[in-house]
């Protein structure tokens, strides 16, 4: 049985509807990432799922109980799940005090609380601060604070707004460890909000994309991100290569894709005559100097228009009547001597070309 | 211009010496108002957070009709206390008028209106999303109401301070229900309106001045409470 069931829920902001239809299960111990663009709905959902909200229609389940839409039981059950919002809202009390709020509103005996407090907040490296004034920390410390908070509490289920959100790379990096250390050690369910899609990669073990109020997709980081549902979804994981094609052949599931005057080779089902999306990942497809045998079945001669330095990768964007998107490792583009202007060899195989049902009238 | 020197001057004597009549005025000063303050703010902090937190039609009917009454007329409040309490009034049996503690009552009238709206105003300022916060923490109606009102500590201290500044300042309603009965309901600002008709300028200037001071002290000190 799953521990929380949304169930058939539709919510609308002054008639302007925010979800729709809504079902999603996630079992104890899971770690469920929600992603999409930001007014997808993921925030809605989630205080939905925290009991702040009542749902314009539909039904919530927790550990098999209907959840009342007011009264003493939904605070019970609220008590056993946390939520922290993104932007981390701190008392104006002290960082202890902070911490121990959620504690002494269930009433636990007050010796108690000073030990899980400590321990908390060494848990989250925030030790030394236990009487500063919550107030005066930094967005990463209050973040920080505000995980304490709720991790004090041991909730069954943790529930997580964009942890990461406007904070700075160390900061990201600590709260993302912090996260993946309590889902491993304590077994938390967690549902998570996030537009950063590597996050959800990282740290869910499963994954739903949420667009417009829409579930459109569900599934592990695998299948989001090699096999995206609609074009939309593609965008949202990073694919940037998103081709319009029709199925010219298809001979046991490799298909010749025409695209313009061009035909790649991709593995689909999908019959001949069929408007498809081919999509294939920046970093699939691979940039040589000269015209190497390989086993992929798509090779081209390509122009490069434009080198991009991001991190430790170079983005190439490459011309060959087909406009593709490559990635490689600088240390790479670096030995090719990767310019604009230069000729280059771009490969990726048949199986790297996702394909996907164009969908009428988008 | 004299006579504001002489008041200086008759001011510091009568504070330095500690003269005992003036020291009785300004007590019973102080524990009439800050009685009035104490039991006002007891019956609006609450009162405020219902209106606050609750949604309900005519809403901002209400918070309109409580800002109006800010500007309350000391002497109406009087009025009416008066004729509540007069011997044919309905509440008249008590035989309270003329007492301190129906001059309480008409001053835990008179600032209720102010406590309540600038707490009302101060709850405001408190966030959506503190509140958001607290309930997700696992907090119940009553154990968020009451972070909120720490939350918002400072704002509804100075509403607090308001409130009670305004009582101990008041003359119209403690003239008419209390009577200005020297030794019994006689305060600071009675009796400066009768040293001032009776022509003593002094003393009456040396009374505002102590009222001015313990203004002061009371706000010196309420800032300290703040400020730990």
């Amino acid at each position: 049985m799953a521990l929380i069931e949304v169930a058939e829920v539709t919510h609308k902001y002054d008639g302007r509807p925010v979800l729709q239809n809504i079902n999603l299960n996630v079992d104890r111990g899971d770690v469920l990432a929600l992603i999409g663009p930001t007014g997808a709905g993921k925030t809605t959902l989630l205080r939905i799922v925290d009991l702040l909200e009542v749902p314009g229609t539909g039904e919530i389940y927790f550990d098999g109980i209907r959840i009342p839409q007011s009264g003493k039981q939904r605070l019970e059950i609220r008590r056993r799940i946390s939520f922290i919002h993104q932007k981390p809202q701190v008392f104006n009390l002290s960082v202890y005090d902070n911490v121990a709020c959620g504690l002494r509103w269930r009433g636990v005996e007050k010796n108690r609380i000073a030990g899980k407090v400590d321990h908390t907040l060494e848990m989250v490296g925030l030790e030394g601060y236990r009487n500063r004034n919550a107030r005066t920390l930094s967005g990463g410390e209050a973040q920080r604070v505000a995980l304490a908070r709720s991790l004090v509490l041991e909730p069954e289920v943790l529930l997580l707004d964009e942890p990461t959100a406007n904070l700075d790379p160390v900061s990201t990096t600590k709260i993302e460890q912090l996260i993946s250390h309590i889902a491993r050690q304590r077994n938390t369910t967690m549902i998570m909000a996030t537009h950063v899609m590597s996050q959800g990669q990282q740290l869910a073990d499963r994954i739903g994309v949420l667009l417009g109020g829409k579930l459109v997709q569900t599934g592990n980081a695998t299948d989001i991100f090699h096999s995206p549902q609609n074009e939309q979804v593609a965008h949202l994981v990073g694919m940037e290569n998103i081709l319009e094609g029709i199925i010219a052949t298809n001979d046991e599931g490799i298909a010749t894709v025409n695209i313009d005057s061009n035909a790649i080779q991709a593995v689909s089902s999908y019959p001949v005559g069929k408007e498809v999306y081919a999509c294939i990942k920046p970093e699939d497809i691979t940039l040589a100097l000269s015209c190497t045998r390989s086993s992929a079945r798509n090779s081209f001669r390509a122009k490069i228009t434009r080198v991009t330095f991001i991190g430790p990768l170079s983005r190439v964007e490459i011309d060959c009547d087909l406009r593709l998107v490559a990635l490689v490792t600088k240390i790479s583009a670096e030995e090719l001597n990767l310019q604009a202007g230069m000729e280059v060899y771009a490969a990726f195989k048949a199986t790297a070309v996702h394909i996907m049902e164009r969908e009428i009238g988008q | 211009m004299t006579e504001i020197w002489d008041g200086l001057t008759r001011a510091i004597e009568l504070l330095v010496s500690l003269d005992p009549e003036v020291m009785e005025i300004a007590g019973r000063s102080l524990i009439i108002g800050g009685t009035s303050c104490l039991l006002a703010s007891l019956i609006c902090l609450p009162l405020a957070s219902l209106i606050h937190f609750n949604k309900f039609r005519g809403k901002r009917a209400l918070i309109s009709t409580i800002q109006t009454l800010f500007a309350m007329p000391t002497v109406l409040i009087g009025l009416f206390v008066l004729v509540l309490f007069s011997r044919t009034g309905p509440l008249g049996l008590f035989g309270m008028l003329f007492t301190p503690p129906v001059m309480v009552i008409g001053q835990i009238l008179l600032i209720s209106p102010l406590l309540l709206g600038f707490t009302i105003s101060a709850l405001s300022g408190v966030s959506r999303e503190i509140v958001d916060t607290a309930t997700s923490l696992g907090a119940s109606s009553f154990q968020t109401v009451w972070l909120v009102l720490r939350e918002a500590r400072y704002a509804v201290l100075a509403a607090v301070i308001m409130g009670f500044a305004r009582a101990i300042s008041e003359v119209g309603c403690a003239m008419m229900v209390g009577g200005n009965i020297k030794g019994a309901t006689r305060v600071m600002t009675t009796a400066i309106a009768l040293e001032a008709s009776k022509g003593d300028i002094a003393l009456a200037i040396a009374l505002g001045i102590i009222l001015l001071f313990v203004a002061l002290i009371i706000n010196i000190a309420l800032n300290r409470l703040q400020q730990r």
